[in-house]
C-alpha cells in the first residue's frame, strides 16, 4: 500500500512546527551573512523563512559536530590521602531527537558513508552512534543536476534514497513525501500529513525526467585500480595539484571528509584541576595533520595531502567498504579558492599510463 | 549511472576480526605510575598500573600491542606496551621526549595519575613463527617493540630456532636497557650484538650504523625471519640490507609509527594506503609496506 504523504508548500511551516512541538529539534537550510552569503542547515524556529537551498556546507555537524567533548575529567586530592591524586571521567553525553529537513541526496547519502567506518568498523563510535540514532534525515529529491554536482558519477543520483528516511519531492502544488525507512515511517504516521494518493505518480514523473536531465557519466569502476597504479605516479600528483594552498575548504565543505583530531583544554580552578578532551574536525590537506614530534612526516607535500583525500574517496574507502566515499555533490568543486576539480583527477587517473607503461612505449 | 566501485570489503577477505572493546573505545582507564626508569637523555621508562584492580587482573594482550597513554589536560601519544605480556604486575612503555605529551609523560612521577587505552592494533605472528630462527633488530627507542616480542619468544625458545639481536644507538649513553644488557649478553638462549654509530673508549662492542654491522654479521636468510623496529631511516636502509642478505619481503616484519589520535582506525592520519597502522598494524610485514617506508 502506498503510505507516501503530500506536504502543501503553504504548510511547510505547521508541519515543522509540530515537530518542533513533539521534542524535536529541526534543521533547515538558513541564510548566513558573510563576505559572500551561504546557506547552512542551522536549528529553525515557528515563523522563520522556508529555505529549500542546496546549502554551502554539508550537514555532518548533525553527526560529527565540528567539536565536541568526548568527556570531562576532574583530578581532585583524595581526602584521605592528601599527597594522592584522583581521576574522576565522565562521558555521559545528552542527545536530542532531531530532523534535519530539506537535505539533498548527496547529503544524505554522506550519512551513509560515514556510517560505515563510524558504525561497522572495528569499533562502534559511540558519539556518532547516538548522534545517527537521533536524527531523520528528509530528503528533497533533486529536479537537475548543476554544474559541479556528479552524483550520478559515484553510484547515485537526483533521487538516491541513501541515508534518507524520508524522499521529499517537489510537484506542482507542493511535496510528496515518501517514507524510506521505519524511522521515516513512523514519522510520516505520526504527522497528520494527507496521503499522497495519485499525486505519487506526479513525483515518479519528476524524478524520471531529473534523472533524464543528466549527462551521461563516464565509468569509474576501474577508479580505485587505476587510483593505485598511479598511486606512485608523483609526477602526475605534482601536476595536479600545483595550485593547491592546502587551505582544507574542501574537507570542510565535504558531506563525507570525517578526518578529526582530538586535543585537551584545562579549566583549571584552584582546588582542584579540571578539564576536557574534545574531537574536532581536522583536514588531510594540512601538513600538520601527519607531522610527528620528531619532525618526521610521512605525507610532508601538497601532492601527497591530495593523493591520499583522492584516493581515500575513490580507492582507498572502496577497499574497505565496497563503495566511494565521494556522494558527488561538487561542494569541493564550487569552493576550491584555485579551482581545483577532484573529477578532473580521477578522470585523469583512468586515463593515465603508469610511468613503466610511458617508459616502455618510448623505448 | 556507473558502476559503484567493485573492490571486496577487507571484512570479506578473510582479515581477521579483532574484538570489540566494550563501552566507550575513547574512554582511557586511570592509571598510576609506580616506577620510573631513567634510560637515557631523552628516554625514560615508565611502569604503571590499571586503577581498577580488576581491569588490571583481566588485562591480556599480545606482543606488539600498543596503548594510548593521556596526560590529562595535555593530550595522547601511542606506546607499544614493552612488558611482555606474562608480566601481570605492571605494563611498561618507554617514552622519548620529542613533544608535548612525551614531555608531560617525563615529568609524572610514582603515584602520580596517567589514562591508558589499551590494547591496541595487532601484534607479531609469533605462533606463525614456530622452529624458525628469529633475528631481531632494534635501533633507538626502535628496541622498545622489540624488546617485548623478544622476551616474548625467549620465554619459550625451544619452539624457535635460534634467536638473535642486533641493538643499535647513536652513542653508549643512548643505549637503553643498559641494566638488562648483561643478562641479554650472556643468555643461553640469545645471540646478542651491540652496536653503537659512535664508540667511546669504554666501548667494547661494535661501531657502526646498523644496517652496516648488520651487513658484516651477514645472518643467513634460511628458515630465519627478521623482525626490526626503529627510526624510519633505520628502517629503510636496514630492510635494504635484509633484502641483499637473502631475507624474503613476507619475512620481515617491522611495526611501524605514525602520528596517531583514535587509535581505533577512524580519525584518518595514520593510514597507509587503505591500512590503518592503528587497527591493521602496527605490526606489517615488508611486502605490506615497502613501497611506503
Amino acid at each position: 500500500m502506498n503510505s507516501d504523504r503530500f506536504l502543501a508548500r503553504e504548510a511547510i511551516g505547521d508541519f515543522l512546527a509540530k515537530l518542533i512541538q513533539t521534542g524535536y529539534t529541526v534543521f533547515c537550510p538558513q541564510k548566513q551573512a558573510g563576505v559572500r552569503q551561504s546557506v547552512i542547515f542551522a536549528p529553525w524556529q515557528k515563523g522563520q523563512e522556508i529555505l529549500l537551498d542546496k546549502a554551502t556546507v554539508a550537514p555532518k555537524h548533525l553527526v560529527l559536530p565540528q567539536s565536541e567533548v568526548l568527556f570531562r575529567y576532574t583530578m581532585q586530592k583524595d581526602s584521605a590521602q592528601p599527597e594522592k591524586v584522583d581521576v574522576s571521567l565522565d562521558d555521559s553525553q545528552a542527545s536530542t531527537p532531531t530532523v534535519l529537513f530539506a537535505a539533498r541526496p548527496c547529503d544524505a547519502r554522506g550519512f551513509a558513508i560515514l556510517d560505515r567506518p563510524y558504525l561497522e568498523g572495528l569499533f562502534r563510535d559511540p558519539y556518532y552512534a547516538k548522534r545517527r540514532e537521533a536524527l531523520c534525515v528528509l530528503t528533497l529529491t533533486c529536479s537537475s543536476g548543476c554544474a559541479t554536482c556528479f552524483c550520478h558519477w559515484t553510484g547515485a543520483g537526483p533521487s538516491s534514497p541513501e541515508g534518507s528516511d524520508i524522499l521529499m519531492t517537489e510537484i506542482a502544488e507542493g511535496f510528496v513525501l515518501q517514507a524510506i525507512t521505519d524511522k521515516g515511517k513512523k514519522l510520516l504516521a505520526a504527522s497528520q500529513l494527507p496521503e499522497a494518493g495519485e499525486k505519487s505518480e506526479q513525483a515518479t514523473s519528476a524524478r524520471k525526467a531529473a534523472w533524464q536531465s543528466l549527462e551521461k557519466a563516464p565509468d569509474l569502476s576501474q577508479a580505485p585500480q587505476k587510483l593505485a597504479e598511479v598511486f606512485d605516479d608523483q609526477d602526475f600528483w605534482r601536476h595536479w595539484t600545483q595550485a593547491c594552498l592546502s587551505c582544507g575548504a574542501c574537507t570542510y565543505v565535504c558531506p563525507t571528509c570525517y578526518c578529526f583530531t582530538i586535543t585537551d583544554e584545562r579549566l583549571g580552578k584552584k582546588d582542584h584541576e579540571e578539564g576536557v578532551r574534545l574531537r574536532s574536525w581536522d583536514t588531510c590537506m594540512a601538513r600538520h595533520f601527519t607531522e610527528e614530534a620528531s619532525g618526521h612526516n610521512p605525507r610532508p607535500d601538497k601532492a601527497q595531502r591530495m593523493r591520499n583525500r583522492v584516493s581515500h574517496k575513490f580507492s582507498s574507502y572502496p577497499e574497505n567498504w565496497g563503495a566511494f566515499s565521494c556522494s558527488g555533490c561538487g561542494r569541493c568543486v564550487t569552493h576550491c579558492p584555485v579551482g581545483l576539480d577532484i573529477r578532473a583527477i580521477v578522470l585523469a587517473a583512468l586515463a593515465a599510463t603508469s610511468p613503466q607503461q610511458r617508459a616502455k612505449e618510448a623505448s | 549511472m556507473a558502476d559503484t566501485a567493485k573492490a571486496t570489503p577487507r571484512m570479506q577477505q578473510g582479515l581477521p576480526a579483532r574484538p570489540l572493546i566494550n563501552g566507550n573505545p575513547y574512554l582511557p582507564m586511570p592509571a598510576r605510575v609506580i616506577e620510573v626508569i631513567r634510560e637515557t637523555n631523552q628516554i625514560k621508562t615508565l611502569r604503571v598500573i590499571l586503577e581498577d584492580d580488576d581491569a588490571m587482573e583481566r588485562f591480556h594482550f599480545e606482543p606488539g600491542q600498543v596503548a594510548q597513554l593521556s596526560v590529562f589536560g595535555v593530550g595522547e601519544a601511542t606506546f607499544v606496551i614493552n612488558s611482555p605480556p606474562s608480566q601481570k604486575d605492571y605494563l611498561q612503555f618507554s617514552i622519548m621526549e620529542v613533544g608535548e605529551v612525551t614531555r608531560a609523560l617525563h615529568k609524572l612521577t610514582p603515584g602520580e595519575v596517567l589514562g591508558v587505552r589499551a590494547p591496541l592494533g595487532n601484534f607479531f605472528p609469533y605462533n606463525d613463527w614456530l622452529g624458525k630462527n628469529l633475528y631481531f633488530i632494534g635501533g633507538g627507542i626502535g628496541m622498545a617493540p622489540v624488546r617485548t616480542i623478544m622476551l616474548h619468544v625467549l620465554e619459550r625458545a625451544s619452539d624457535y630456532g635460534d634467536i638473535s639481536l642486533l641493538f643499535g644507538a647513536r652513542t653508549p649513553k643512548d643505549m637503553s636497557y643498559q641494566y638488562e644488557l648483561p643478562q641479554w649478553l650472556s643468555h643461553k638462549d640469545l645471540h646478542c650484538t651491540l652496536c653503537v654509530d659512535k664508540a667511546d673508549a669504554n666501548w667494547p662492542h661494535k661501531e657502526g650504523m646498523v644496517p652496516q654491522v648488520l651487513k658484516a654479521l651477514a645472518p643467513s636468510p634460511k628458515n630465519s625471519l627478521a623482525i626490526l623496529c626503529g627510526p624510519p631511516i633505520m628502517i629503510k636502509y636496514t630492510v635494504e640490507t635484509l633484502l641483499e642478505l637473502g631475507f624474503a619481503e613476507n619475512d620481515i616484519f617491522t611495526t611501524l609509527e605514525r602520528r596517531m589520535k583514535c587509535g581505533i582506525g577512524i580519525c584518518g592520519r595514520c593510514n597507509i594506503g587503505s591500512r590503518y597502522v592503528c587497527t591493521d598494524g602496527p605490526v606489517f610485514t615488508c611486502q605490506q609496506v615497502r613501497k611506503y617506508l
